[in-house]
């Protein structure tokens, strides 16, 4: 392995069909070995310039190019180079983990002798100690990431991208990514280029760092202490975690009162009767505070707080809102349910709901259904159960972003008036004013996730469960969803969020509950 | 899926999975063509002893083969009342016509459905796709970019099935799960077309950063053909000779086009 050397001239792209360029008259080298950390605003191209680099950018069909980018003094091509992206379930090719990572092999025409060896040390280098006929199917978000390098690896590429590897990671997962990342630049055969917002990961690894402009070019271009004295509020401001300058949030002074607004006993979770993901004893949502659930990858954690927001039916036990925030009114509906024979528990089947009028009602299981959040009307759980999902495009439903505001509104039959209100006040509290006519779906990550939060904010439901809120966000967006949830928790709304992350635990883990691993 | 449908280990995984694609059609093609019933329950019962020679248990086979069992009656009934009338008449009524012709049919389509039904499921049971597109790539030589493109592209379908509960889900916590089923379908259905676009193009560069579909390609596996393979193959050859030689010699044989 021979490290490459990076030389951009007045670089540029414009991707095909648009009026902009993505990136824009960048003019810099990278020498053979360097470690460099590529920070820029949301939109500034980081990732286009990866991409290039990487030589996936395509033909002229797909874009058009301006001024020269080359490596080693040609153009960029995969094998020399050798990319990881940001989502672990997206880059995962094959069903094995040997088969994932000779795939590389196999197109650069390796001969079938020396593949195998190769699969092996690249899988032993990111210390991913699995049988080559593993499912790729039961890897953790971590090892997922790592399958990634090592098939980016087993081709000896001269220059390493990277694209956030580590931005939709749990902790562990970020430490085994780093690690093994810094195992492989060690010996400086390598030419790195990182692409990550949360800087304090990547700072004792990288030995330069690069600032692309917004409006293009390179504003700022030096080694990691000099870029970040002379530059960090500005990079704080586009989003960079800069080491030194942290959120600047203090945790608020939860109240004393922790009468429950959700229980559960006996809990039985998951998706199908057949296949329960785990039990959970005992558990309380105190109101008025901020719950946060935390646990290993595949634990339930999801599954518990969908369960617990009603909209799953657990598969056995009980799901319990007090009766403050549970719907008066005699008549409420249910999840249609497949009754599985002789256990007497349930499995969903659809979100259709029926009139709930098959068994008679007696009064104790009237009360019992009024509280059971899963039986609740959907209409019902806009101003009691708010959840904003881990992926913001599993629930938008409009074509502009307004209309995604005012969907619930209407739904609860609000007058025109107040919806428009309502929805305006949200934009500007977003800061999603400006795209108030944009199409939900080409909104940028950190626009979607406040759009997410929005949807449930404007029927202000009682308790509002978050599914990995933070996951991937920039210093900005963060600190905007903080503040958010914050004044939620103010303005008395309890909050429960499913989370990994370190800082939101410390501001907002006022009641924590940790979901044991499954064997 | 539950212990009870996994795939038994049998004889056939010593077989090429292309192998037994063409197994399949080699028997399948004669039946499809001629229609009586020597034929169709001779070869109902050479794929019965064949598949326990194989190792497949009577329990797998049931569990496997009882929705064409329950399929083939059906197929027989409607050529019992309709079928192209001949002989003895029994009933008349309206369209229906029962007559010696359309019950002699209805029998020989019932084994036929079974006949075409069972080797097909027994041989198509527990292939592994990646093996699949080794041997469609290798042994086949059809296109790997098509090949491997559409084996990345089958991982992606255990997501969907997750995204779309999730789709589900999430419009019942947006409040519109109570009327509107067409609408929100819709509004479903358009979510998973854009993800689903979202996915396969980052996947699409995933696979292209790794040089995917540049040129020449080697195989870090090879595809093994070899006597197994030309055991099933002349097996499959002589069974569904067995079977249309055993018509001839009972007079039965019927081609459809005679």
């Amino acid at each position: 392995m021979r490290p490459a050397q990076v030389r951009l001239d007045g670089w540029g792209w414009r991707h095909a069909g648009r009026a902009a360029w993505a990136v824009t008259s960048v003019s810099l080298r990278i020498e053979p070995g360097e470690r460099v950390l590529l920070l820029g605003a949301s939109g500034a191209g980081k990732s286009t310039l990866l991409h290039a680099l990487a030589g996936v950018l395509g033909t002229s069909d797909e874009g058009e190019q301006a001024g020269s980018l080359t490596v080693d003094g040609e153009r960029p091509r995969p094998g020399r180079s050798g990319l990881v992206m940001q989502d672990p379930d997206a880059q995962t090719i094959l069903a094995r983990v040997g088969d994932d990572v000779a795939f590389g092999l196999e197109n650069l025409a390796v001969p079938r002798d020396e593949i195998w060896p190769r699969v092996r040390t690249a899988l032993a280098e990111v210390g991913l100690d699995l049988p080559l006929d593993h499912s790729t199917a039961r890897l953790s978000g971590g090892q997922r990431q790592r399958l990634a390098l090592a098939g980016a690896l087993a081709m000896r590429p001269g220059l390493l991208l990277l694209d956030e590897p580590t931005a939709n990671l749990d902790p562990d997962g970020v430490e085994e990514v780093r690690d093994a990342v810094g195992r492989l630049v060690d010996d400086r055969q390598t030419t790195l280029v990182i692409v990550e917002h949360r800087i304090e990961t990547w700072l004792a690894l990288v030995d330069r760092v690069l600032v692309l402009a917004a409006g293009g070019g390179v504003v700022a271009d030096g080694p990691p202490e000099q870029v970040f004295s002379a530059h960090a509020e500005e990079l704080a401001a586009l989003g960079a975690w800069v080491p030194g300058i942290g959120h600047g949030l203090v945790p608020r002074v939860p109240p004393t009162s922790r009468d429950a607004v959700l229980s559960a006993h006996d809990l039985t979770i998951g998706y199908e009767a057949d296949r329960p993901v785990r039990t959970v004893t005992a558990l309380d949502i105190p109101g008025g505070m901020s719950t946060t659930l935390t646990g290993a990858n595949g634990s339930g954690k999801t599954t518990l707080a969908l369960t617990l927001a009603g909209l799953l039916p657990a598969l056995s036990g009980h799901v319990e809102a007090s009766p403050a925030i549970s719907p008066a009114g005699p008549r409420f509906t249910m999840l249609s349910r497949r009754v599985v024979a002789s256990h007497g528990r349930f499995a969903m089947r659809s979100d259709e709901t029926t009139t709930y009028h098959d068994e008679p009602v007696t009064p104790p299981n009237r009360e019992a259904a009024r509280t059971d959040p899963a039986r609740w009307r959907s209409k019902d759980l806009l101003t009691r159960l708010g959840t904003v999902f881990q992926d913001p495009e599993h629930q938008f439903v409009a074509t502009t972003v307004a209309d995604e505001l005012a969907i619930g509104l209407r739904a609860l039959g609000r007058p025109a008036a107040e919806i428009a209100e309502r929805v305006a006040e949200l934009l500007d509290q977003l800061h999603l004013t400006r795209l108030a006519r944009a199409n939900p779906f080409t909104l940028s990550g950190g626009e979607k996730r406040r759009l997410s939060v929005g949807t449930v904010l404007a029927t202000s439901p009682a308790v509002m469960f978050l599914d990995e809120p933070t996951f991937g966000q920039d210093r900005r967006t963060w600190i905007d969803l903080v503040r958010l949830v914050t004044a939620q928790l103010e303005a008395g709304t309890t909050v429960v969020s499913v989370t990994h992350d370190r800082d939101y635990l410390d501001l907002l883990g006022e009641h924590h509950i940790h979901l044991e691993a499954l064997s | 899926m539950s212990l009870s449908n996994r795939a038994p280990h049998t004889l056939l995984d010593r077989v090429n999975p292309v192998t037994r694609i063409a197994a399949a059609v080699i028997v399948s093609l004669p039946l499809l063509v001629t229609l009586d019933w020597v034929s169709g329950a001779t070869m109902v019962g050479i794929v019965l002893v064949a598949a326990l020679a194989l190792g497949f248990g009577v329990g797998f086979i049931t569990r496997r083969v009882w929705p064409v069992l329950a399929l083939a009656p059906l197929a027989g009934l409607n050529m019992a009342l309709y079928g192209k009338p001949g002989g003895a008449v029994h009933v008349d009524w309206f369209l229906v016509h029962v007559t010696d012709n359309s019950l002699r049919l209805a029998v020989a389509v019932m084994l036929r459905v079974l006949a075409l039904g069972m080797p097909a499921i027994l041989l198509f049971t527990g292939i592994d796709p990646t093996d699949l597109a080794d041997g469609l790539a290798q042994v086949w030589r059809l296109p790997a970019r098509f090949v491997l493109g559409a084996l990345a592209g089958f991982r992606l379908i255990t997501r969907f099935v997750d995204d779309w509960r999730s789709l589900a889900l999430a419009r019942r916590a947006r409040g519109l799960g109570d009327t509107g089923a067409v609408r929100r379908w819709a509004t479903m259905a358009f979510a998973m077309l854009v993800i689903a676009i979202r996915r396969g193009s980052k996947l699409a560069t995933a696979m292209e950063a790794r040089g995917f579909g540049t040129s020449r390609r080697t195989w870090a596996r090879e595809s093994p053909i070899g006597r197994p393979d030309a055991v099933l193959v002349v097996c499959s050859v002589l069974a569904v000779t067995i079977a249309l030689v055993a018509a001839v010699g009972a007079g039965t044989f019927w081609a459809v086009w005679s």
